[in-house]
């Protein structure tokens, strides 16, 4: 099987969120970045147990600038056999989704994974624009998926429970989780890693029609109001007279 | 023109669906253009979305968009938004349109904006915003040429339009070629609101002890009409379905009241739920970071204070009848 993996670089889970003096970017000073977690904790890792069960192939590619080989070597060392860079900066999924197609069209993947959506944008778009420039079907939120003949069985999450769908390859699917337990990179894979190739590819010219004016961080939250736990008739009374939500 | 894509389920409109064409009517005022919707599928009462500001409902009703399929529904919504010469086109930010938003938008070489929380003005174009890292931040949008825009459920007021005009609703039928995806079946739950439609939600976790104590927490949400929720360790225990955990790998909430019972508050969970209108949190351990992000805080054993809970909203709700 050819599997293609795509990857996205995110700051950590973790890390404080503020923007630069002009409200017009995240702020990357003293950050840590990592791979998107749904990325790499469930699409790769997914995508390495298919290979390991029917063979093939699990390449792992990113659309953006040099600082973001650190995240395909990690790929690379979870057990990705080769990872390409397109060198780019895309400010949009639309550029990113339109870089990875440039080069995955012509590569006959059966599959094409991506995390059900990045951690800082929140955006869950870049899949479905993908699977469009590919011509081939989306299924995104997808946290679990048997594969024989051909043909995968995935569970795709909606609101309140699952829907069940079979698909032919090839076609684009997005990681939720549930769909594979995430790996850590051993010793030697982290050695092997060193020796995987990384090709690095020219971006081409992709034109945006959406731009962000500016960041803003939501008005600071007034402190908790103790309730007395003897007194719950006073908090029924809150919810109701001063917060109106019952 | 601003166009939106009213969802339907077994023919009938959830929530969601009403307030994707309130937010297409009030963008259309402030753009002085006319909103129309278009339903895909069996529709029980397609001129329902008039009172929310819908002048005219597109009622594609082939049997074959009874169900999701990303192709069919990209294909009819592009051929409907290309005919009428939509400048916006609005969908719900829920499962479904997740997987139709990104294809959608590449389709008709538009603009895309996905998951906004509302739209203000800037002079007179419109500036979408959106919730970022998680809620912990918003980014304002600007987009040019035509732009398919997704809006959170619970995000805004949905209120009936006074005196609305009966709308006319035209029905058609299309060709339709979908993805080859077959639906084989659906494991929902029924009975109670999905988790993303709730507006009040009742959510526990690791404080609990034991999944067979669940019972004071249901009793409290039935009593509240509430939906139930829980942290990730419980569902990872599988003390709960997956399908009721919030947080940074669940589901993201934004309902109007979550109250947190025997959760700690870590970040990853904050991060599903910080954009709830108003928090309560009953924690015994008075360091648990979740008062931090609290309106509301109780200080004591769950297991003593919720039964109290319940029964003063009995109580409430006994006085107000």
């Amino acid at each position: 099987m050819k599997l293609l993996v795509c990857v996205s670089k995110t700051p950590d889970t973790t890390a404080k969120v503020d923007f630069t003096s002009d409200s017009s970017s995240y702020n990357e000073d003293g950050k840590q970045f990592i791979m998107n977690p749904y990325d790499e904790w469930y699409a790769l890792v997914r995508a390495l147990e298919l290979k390991e069960a029917n063979g093939g192939e699990v390449v792992i590619i990113n659309a953006g600038p040099a600082s973001n080989d650190a995240i395909l070597r990690k790929g690379l060392a979870i057990g990705a056999d080769k990872a390409i860079r397109i060198d780019c900066d895309p400010q949009t999924a639309f550029e990113a989704a339109g870089q990875v197609a440039t080069y995955a069209k012509d590569e006959g993947f059966d599959i094409v994974f991506c995390g059900k959506e990045t951690i800082d944008y929140n955006g869950s778009v870049f899949g479905g624009m993908l699977a469009e420039i590919l011509d081939v079907p989306f299924i995104s939120y997808a946290s679990k998926m048997e594969f024989a003949d051909g043909k995968a069985t995935i569970n795709r999450d909606v609101e309140g429970g699952v829907e069940v769908v079979e698909a032919k390859t090839p076609f684009v699917i997005s990681a939720a989780k549930g769909l594979a337990e995430q790996r850590i990179p051993n010793m030697r894979g982290i050695m092997m890693a060193k020796r995987k190739p990384l090709d690095i590819k020219t971006g081409s010219e992709i034109e945006n029609k959406v731009k962000v004016l500016k960041f803003e961080l939501p008005p600071a939250k007034g402190s908790v109001k103790m309730i007395d736990p003897e007194n719950m008739d006073e908090l029924v009374r809150l919810l109701h007279e001063e917060s109106k939500v019952i | 023109m601003i166009l939106v894509f009213a969802e339907n389920k077994e023919g009938k409109f959830k929530k969601n669906a009403f307030e994707a064409v309130k937010f297409g009517s009030s963008l259309a005022s402030d753009l002085g253009m006319e909103c129309h919707a278009v339903v895909l599928g069996e529709s029980d009462q397609p001129e329902s979305l008039g009172k929310y500001g819908a002048k005219k409902v597109i009622h594609l009703n082939n049997h074959q968009l009874n169900e999701f399929d990303d192709v069919a529904y990209k294909n009819a919504i592009n051929k409907v938004a290309s005919d009428v010469g939509a400048n916006f086109i609005i969908l719900s930010h829920t499962a479904l349109g997740k997987g139709l938003i990104g294809r959608l938008a590449v389709s008709l070489k538009a603009g895309c904006v996905p998951a906004v929380k509302g739209h203000l003005m800037l002079g007179s174009d419109p500036v979408f915003v959106k919730p970022v890292f998680s809620g912990k931040a918003f980014a304002h949008y600007q987009t040019s040429g035509p732009s398919v825009i997704s809006i959170i459920p619970n995000s805004l007021q949905l209120t009936e339009v006074d005196g609305a005009d009966p709308v006319e609703v035209e029905e058609h039928e299309v060709e339709v070629s979908g993805s080859g995806v077959k639906l084989i079946k659906k494991d929902v739950i029924t009975g109670t609101v999905p988790l993303p439609e709730a507006e009040l939600v009742v959510s526990a976790g690791r404080g609990m002890k034991d999944p067979s104590n669940w019972g004071i927490i249901e009793e409290l949400a039935n009593e509240l009409g509430a939906t139930t929720a829980c942290s990730r360790p419980v569902s990872d225990s599988g003390w709960r379905p997956h399908h009721e955990h919030v947080g940074q790998t669940g589901i993201a909430i934004r309902p109007n009241l979550y109250i947190a019972i025997g959760i700690s508050g870590a970040i990853q969970h904050l991060a599903g739920v910080n954009n709830s209108k108003v928090i309560v949190v009953i924690n015994k351990d008075p360091e648990a970071p979740f008062f931090k992000a609290a309106d509301y805080g109780i200080c004591a054993d769950l297991f003593e204070v919720v039964p109290k809970l319940t029964e003063a909203v009995k109580k409430y709700k006994a006085a107000s009848n």
